[in-house]
């Protein structure tokens, strides 16, 4: 069984983020990039997998800039066999890349796609369920565990009111929740080993991919600013500051 | 041109996210649609949905198919809809997520994700990098498929009008997905989401057992119990109890954190709460810079005290 995964270089979850003075964006000048959360735990699943000998074959795609080689060898470095590079500058929104994705999966055809829920930056949470509509295949999305066999899949889900297992056909796309896994730290070794793992090189125009934005942002504001309140010194002070104050009990 | 709900619910009832999500909808058009698609759900949940304020038609879709919202059967139905609506609406929550991407991809057209402002008919304001930036964004799409956070618009009543129900085929099933089974979290009280009081617990509690002590403030006040990831994580409470930018996201009228120290992904979560109190034993500890009131000591020792102070007062859920 071969698996696809699909990992987004974001700004660091430790960074605090800053929007940019003229309103146009955020800062990303000198602040610390990482692989997205949940896509390093779509990693973990698709290498514990390969471990297992349920996956023969494990691939990390990533598309932006140059830099995403960077999220690549950390993917190779966790356990996965090659990479795939869509190497453009220009912006891109998830139906952009499910597109790509789509035209990869033709190439390479993979048995699962494994992606994060949704990335940290954008907090979208469209790309899987894009890319599954695309491909008319099925969805297996915020999930918690994963049975994989042949033709099959179980996948537990997080939703609002508790799990929910779900059965779907394979061929299949899988998003991750923070329960699946805990994704594992790379191995100096293997951080040298995965130096010499390839990475494969292409452009959307290679896929024949219009990826001009449909959305355009107008402005990235601040959002209001909440008050830091007060100290109050006792829990009677609290109830009554509660009561007679706020008036919320 | 109308605007399209699409409706999530448990066959029998409206899930309360939805009348949020009808209130965005009005605000883009006059003429707001709700499509129910569900097994026997003409009867229970389409009805419900029809007496919604400022609703002007119900679409009710009835199959075994979609008994259990699975995306890939609801998705057909709804692009097959999409062809007399400038927009279709989802709530934001675990089944409109999961839903609305894949009636996107198949319409060819971009999604915007959990908006909480409709500045015009295609300008909408939604928060990103978990919502420590607003972005506006106009779309340049012909059908603009859309997901609603519920805390950023006000429900639309419940009872307040009779719209016709309408009844239309269901799609041709692609067969691609089945239903096993659901453990849900079974509580008497009310749901995170639309509590009008919430108390979370975090790490600071130490163990899912030690919950019981804000589950008796919890019952005194009427509100709902949370947590923050890293309880979740710990596996002191189910997943459906987290609160923050991957949780769920709420904004009661009084929101009390115990032992959480705020990282940036929880207060995503509850930072429009209207007001909100901190107790915990670190007071550098981040949550106190949005908590209007904070109590800085060991909250073994203060949530009881404060379970006392409200059994003293008699103080009890309005």
């Amino acid at each position: 069984m071969k698996l696809l995964v699909a990992v987004k270089r974001v700004i660091d979850y430790n960074v605090k983020v800053r929007v940019k003075a003229d309103e146009t964006g955020v800062e990303t000048a000198n602040v610390k990039m990482s692989m997205n959360p949940f896509d390093e735990i779509a990693v973990e699943e698709a290498v514990r997998l390969l471990e297992a000998g349920t996956a023969t074959e494990v691939i990390a795609v990533s598309m932006g800039v140059q830099q995403c080689q960077e999220t690549i060898r950390t993917a190779l470095a966790m356990g996965a066999d090659r990479g795939i590079h869509v190497k453009t500058d220009e912006e891109l929104q998830p139906l952009a890349v499910a597109k790509l994705l789509a035209k990869i999966v033709e190439k390479e055809s993979p048995d699962v796609v494994i992606l994060g829920k949704q990335a940290i930056d954008d907090d979208s949470n469209q790309t899987g369920q894009m890319l599954a509509g695309l491909l008319g295949w099925s969805q297996g999305t915020f999930a918690s565990k994963i049975d994989l066999a042949d033709g099959k899949a179980n996948v537990t889900r997080e939703v609002d009111g508790g799990l929910e297992t779900l059965a779907i056909n394979v061929p299949a796309i899988i998003t991750t929740d923070l329960r699946l896994n805990e994704p594992r730290y790379a191995s100096l070794p293997n951080i040298m080993k995965a130096k010499k793992k390839p990475i494969e090189e292409m452009s959307p125009e290679d896929l024949g991919v219009d990826v001009a934005p449909r959305l355009t942002t107008l402005k990235v504001t601040e959002p209001a600013k909440r008050e830091g309140g007060v100290k109050v010194e006792s829990v009677a002070e609290l109830v009554d500051k509660l009561k007679n104050e706020a008036g919320v009990i | 041109m109308a605007v399209l709900v699409v409706a999530d619910h448990d066959n029998s009832a409206i899930v309360p996210i939805v009348l949020n999500t009808v209130t965005a909808a009005a605000a883009i058009s006059g003429d707001v649609h709700v499509l129910v698609a569900g097994e026997g759900s003409g009867a229970g949940a389409a009805v419900e949905a029809a007496k919604i304020a400022g609703v002007s038609k119900v679409i009710a879709a009835d199959s075994a198919a979609y008994a259990h919202q699975l995306a890939e059967s609801i998705a057909p139905l709804v692009v097959g809809l999409a062809g007399g609506y400038s927009h279709i609406l989802f709530p934001s929550n675990t089944s409109g997520k999961n839903i609305a991407p894949r009636v996107a991809a198949l319409l060819d057209v971009a999604q915007i994700s959990d908006i909480v402002e409709v500045v015009s008919e295609d300008t909408f304001v939604r928060p990103i990098y978990a919502g420590n930036a607003m972005a506006t964004v106009q779309s340049s799409d012909s059908v603009k498929v859309i997901t609603v956070r519920g805390t950023a618009f006000a429900a639309a009543e419940a009872e307040g009008d009779t719209a016709a129900v309408e009844a239309v085929d269901a799609a041709e099933d692609p067969g691609l997905s089945s239903f096993v089974g659901q453990e849900l979290t079974k509580s008497e009280r009310p749901e995170l989401t639309a509590a009008r009081v919430i108390i979370s617990g975090g790490r600071g509690l130490q163990s899912g057992e030690n919950f019981e002590i804000i589950e008796k403030v919890a019952d005194k006040l009427g509100a709902a119990v949370g947590a923050s990831r890293a309880a979740v994580d710990a596996g002191y409470k189910p997943n459906d109890y987290q609160v923050g930018q991957t949780g769920k996201v709420v904004a009661p009228e009084l929101y009390i954190a115990v032992g959480i120290s705020g990282a940036i992904q929880h207060l995503a979560g509850m930072k429009d709460s209207k007001v909100i109190v901190a107790i915990n034993k670190d007071e550098e500890a981040p949550i106190f810079t949005v908590a209007d009131y904070g109590l800085v000591g060991d909250l073994f020792k203060i949530v009881p005290e404060l379970d006392e102070e409200l059994e003293t007062q008699g103080i009890t859920a309005r």
